[in-house]
């Protein structure tokens, strides 16, 4: 019998500034060693459990609770934070933003420091702990250099240094590359297998993390437990769907075709899952559907022509990228982390000059533009909503920028309502933008932009941090702009949205393009897929394993289905 | 535009290898003996001697040029307004009056005002190199754990050197927010008018302020999660013990200090009076 390591039971907790508990009757028990997966669309509580568990909650958030919380035996709720941070060792979603040293060595130290550790032995205890995760070659590498990677392992190094019993994981891929994300979770199972420590996963997106196994996946909405289930059986539920939770793909295509999922053909992993009772299924069903076909001969809208960048005159940033983009189409840029997929958008809304090249929007050159005559044209969204939104009222941002320009009142209240109409925020053009959820404000942003009637718009990261629902509902939303003609251009980690929404791709690798192609191929190519750290999509590795004769068309075929039964179901 | 300003820049120097604490303890005094003078030659002296210090840190004044030029805007400002409201100043500190040039009311150019206002544009340029080195030359946990070792709280000391930890995080938040809402056709430009424009640098202020509290709350999570602030006292992973250099800047420093002092005292007024 395992012995129990965190227990909850009948657990309730309620934010002070709240009416409503935001978590009840929770009864969950952990056992260590355990691996286990909380998933939960946004708002469901599983952020407001993970606190629970590291003791943010009470020690930060206030609130009533109700039933009770105990580890290894014990009640612990009104422990302190710091009795509990030598138990639990959290690992926060955004590694930029965690760091408190400015070198690898010294933000391992941290805590060690906070406890009196003598010198001699912190040095000694940092360079245990970085061999551990990998870092012991940087240790006095400055954190502002290092990849995306590397900084989730020095924030792993440095809750592991105090020994702690449980890891906790609070989203561990946003804002990670779908490679490095790979890495990530290969990283946790290794230190796991070498520690024997519990972990405690908390991310929606579930196909990432089934990447290595997970011993059990609980899934929150509502503030309760909906489902506390071994992955096989999970996914052999519907339980994911009826949560607006995504399932992995090649689980949603076996379902599409009509094979029965169940926890026998161990549907956890693309590799084990057993495809052998599928195959006629997957092959007929593929053949049923099919897919429009559409080219199209619009003019171009955009055109890079060697473009070349560089803050200074010895490091280019960007070499030579060339592409252009048609009216009306949306595409997106991906590649790694710091590849310079930000720095292209920059230049091409004038923000920084590139070095050499030229860049035309409707055949005329607009290199030598001001940000301001580009921004006639061409919006920019920023990845982070709260960059962009200064007034208080909804109608007076979207209408900021229209006032400044000295457009009439009477003009920019038929142009902001029409506007706030088409992206569905008409009903709340009175509500103050802080009452609105991240998704709205992302919304919002988007409407700001698009009142000044750009052809091109620019989103960085459009549905970063966003659950299955709120991701669908941008998307969408995006996509009917796009039909009204136009222009968009994403910069984006998820490979299920470039897959999805954007049938043409370009991958950008150390400053340079490397491909520019169909989405479909991208992701399937595999030398794409290395240099620009993509992963390759679960869809592919299906269809090879079922013996498809075309797997990039099947992989094409599924995405279009999809979509439209989802568009069907809203 | 890369460039970020008052953060540490990393070089290999003299100056950049003395420890913290020692760094803080000789601008401490190297700041009282400037604001303790008025003493024509020793503040040339200073001024001097800081350009020497500054050559040996390596770090060039291209790096720092955008503070600097900030700094000496302001300079300008306050010369301007000391003229303004005092002009005959000087005058009744050396107590004489040589007229230079004749100007309505009280506003005569006098030659013991514009000395007066050199005095005091030579402390600004004693000052500021140092405490511009100073910033370049610590990191922030170095100079968090020598504000430590001074007596100064490790609460208190650990979050003024977050908040220099933070300044090129909060400078690059700055720059995309104001990128953004220039996008949007908010223009911060000289061709708008000033009213317009302390308008329009609100649609950048406010998103900085927001976005900055949110970096604060992740920031103390984190630490709170790591135990910060649970003992009384701490220890530094980085902790230097005093070398020979360090010795001897103090010394240097305390020195000059004393020196400065009984050469600006030595006749009963903090003025060198030329006249």
């Amino acid at each position: 019998m395992k012995k129990p390591i965190i227990q909850f039971e009948n657990f309730g907790f309620k934010y002070r500034s709240q009416a409503q508990p935001t978590l009840h009757d929770i009864n969950l028990t952990i056992y260590e060693g355990e691996k286990v997966l909380i998933v939960g669309p946004s708002g469901s509580g599983k952020s407001t459990l993970a606190h629970c568990i590291n003791g943010l909650i009470p020690h930060s958030y206030k609130g009533e609770k109700t039933g009770s919380l105990k580890m290894n035996g014990q009640e612990v709720y009104n422990q302190s934070i710091f009795e509990r941070s030598k138990m639990v060792g959290t690992v926060l979603q955004d590694p930029d933003s965690q760091f408190i040293g400015i070198t690898v060595a010294e933000d391992i130290a941290f805590s060690l420091e906070n406890d009196c550790t003598p010198q001699d032995e912190m040095v000694n205890r940092v360079s245990q702990v970085a061999k551990l995760v990998e870092m012991d070659e940087f240790l006095s590498a400055s954190i502002h250099h290092l990849s995306g990677g590397q900084k989730q392992r020095v924030s792993l190094g440095g809750v592991m240094v105090d020994n702690v019993d449980i890891l906790l994981f609070d989203e561990p891929l946003a804002n990670l590359d779908p490679a490095t994300g790979k890495h990530a979770i290969d990283l946790i199972d290794d230190i796991q297998k070498e520690t024997n420590k519990t972990i405690v996963i908390i991310e929606h997106r579930l196909e990432d993390v089934l990447h290595s196994k997970v011993d059990r996946i609980i899934v929150v909405n509502e503030g309760k437990i909906v489902c506390d289930a071994i992955p096989n059986e999970l996914l052999s539920s519907t339980v994911l769907e009826e949560n607006n939770l995504r399932e992995p793909l090649y689980v949603k295509a076996l379902k599409y075709a009509g094979c029965e999922v169940t926890p026998e053909i161990e549907p956890e992993h693309i590799h084990k899952v057993k495809v052998e009772n599928c195959k006629d299924k997957l092959q007929s069903w593929f053949e049923a559907i099919n897919a429009k076909k559409h080219s199209s001969n619009e003019p171009i809208a955009l055109e890079l022509q060697n473009i070349s960048f560089g803050y200074d005159s010895d490091k280019q940033i960007l070499h030579n990228i060339s592409f252009s983009i048609q009216k009306g189409e949306m595409i997106s840029i991906v590649g790694k982390n710091g590849a310079g997929k930000s720095t292209l958008s920059k230049l091409i809304c004038g923000f920084e000059r590139p070095s050499t090249g030229k860049i035309l929007l409707n055949g005329r050159d607009i290199t030598d533009d001001s940000i301001k005559e580009r921004a006639e044209k061409i919006g920019i969204v920023m990845q982070n909503p709260n960059h962009m939104i200064s007034k208080h009222l909804i109608f007076d941002e979207v209408a900021f920028g229209l006032k400044v320009r000295g457009i009439p009142e009477k003009e920019i209240e038929e142009r902001v309502e029409k506007t706030l109409k088409i992206c569905g925020l008409y009903p709340f053009r009175k509500w103050p933008i802080n009452a609105l959820s991240f998704g709205q404000k992302k919304r919002v942003t988007i409407a700001s932009v698009l009142v000044m009637n750009p052809e091109v718009l620019i989103l960085d990261e459009p549905t970063a941090g966003q659950d299955f629902r709120h991701y669908t509902e941008i998307m969408e939303f995006l996509v009917e702009l796009n039909k009204l003609g136009v222009t968009i251009m994403m910069i984006t980690h998820d490979m299920h949205l470039m897959l999805e929404y954007t049938p043409r791709g370009i991958a950008i690798s150390n400053g340079e393009k490397i491909a520019d192609d169909t989405a479909a191929n991208l992701l399937t190519d595999e030398r794409v897929i290395k240099k620009a750290n993509l992963k390759e999509t679960s869809l592919f590795e299906l269809a090879l394993r079922s013996g498809i004769s075309q797997p990039r068309e099947f992989v094409q075929q599924f995405i279009h289905y999809d979509r439209e039964v989802r568009h069907r179901w809203q | 535009m890369a460039v970020e300003m008052l953060s540490y820049i990393d070089k290999k120097s003299p100056i950049h290898s003395l420890t913290g604490a020692t760094k803080l303890i000789c601008l401490l005094l190297w700041s009282f003996t400037a604001m303790l003078t008025y003493d024509t030659r020793i503040l040339l002296f200073l001024f001097v001697a800081s350009i020497v210090i500054f050559k040996i840190s390596k770090i060039k004044l291209k790096e720092v040029s955008f503070v600097l030029l900030l700094i000496l805007t302001f300079l300008m400002l306050n010369n301007i307004a000391i003229y303004l409201f005092s002009p005959q100043e000087g005058v009744g500190i050396y107590g004489t009056k040589h007229v230079l040039w004749d100007l309505p009311g009280r506003y005569d150019l006098t030659a013991e005002q514009i000395f007066y206002q050199i005095n005091i544009t030579l402390k600004y340029f004693v000052v500021i190199p140092a405490a511009l080195l100073f910033m370049v030359t610590t990191q922030p946990s170095e100079f968090a754990s020598s504000l430590n070792r001074i007596g100064v709280s490790y609460r208190i000391a650990y979050s003024v050197a977050i908040a220099l930890r933070y300044i090129p995080d909060i400078q690059r938040d700055y720059r995309n927010i104001a990128l953004a809402q220039q996008a949007r056709g908010i223009d911060l430009s000289r061709k708008e008018k000033l009213s317009r424009r302390l308008k329009n640098a609100a649609a950048i202020i406010v998103p900085l302020i927001f976005s900055s509290l949110e970096r604060i709350e992740v920031i103390s999570n984190s630490m709170d999660l790591r135990g910060f602030g649970k003992n009384k006292k701490r220890t530094w992973y980085r902790a230097r013990p005093f070398k020979v250099g360090d010795y001897m800047a103090i010394t240097f420093l305390t020195v000059l200090f004393i020196v400065s002092i009984i050469v600006t005292f030595h006749d009963g007024n903090r003025f060198y009076n030329p006249f």
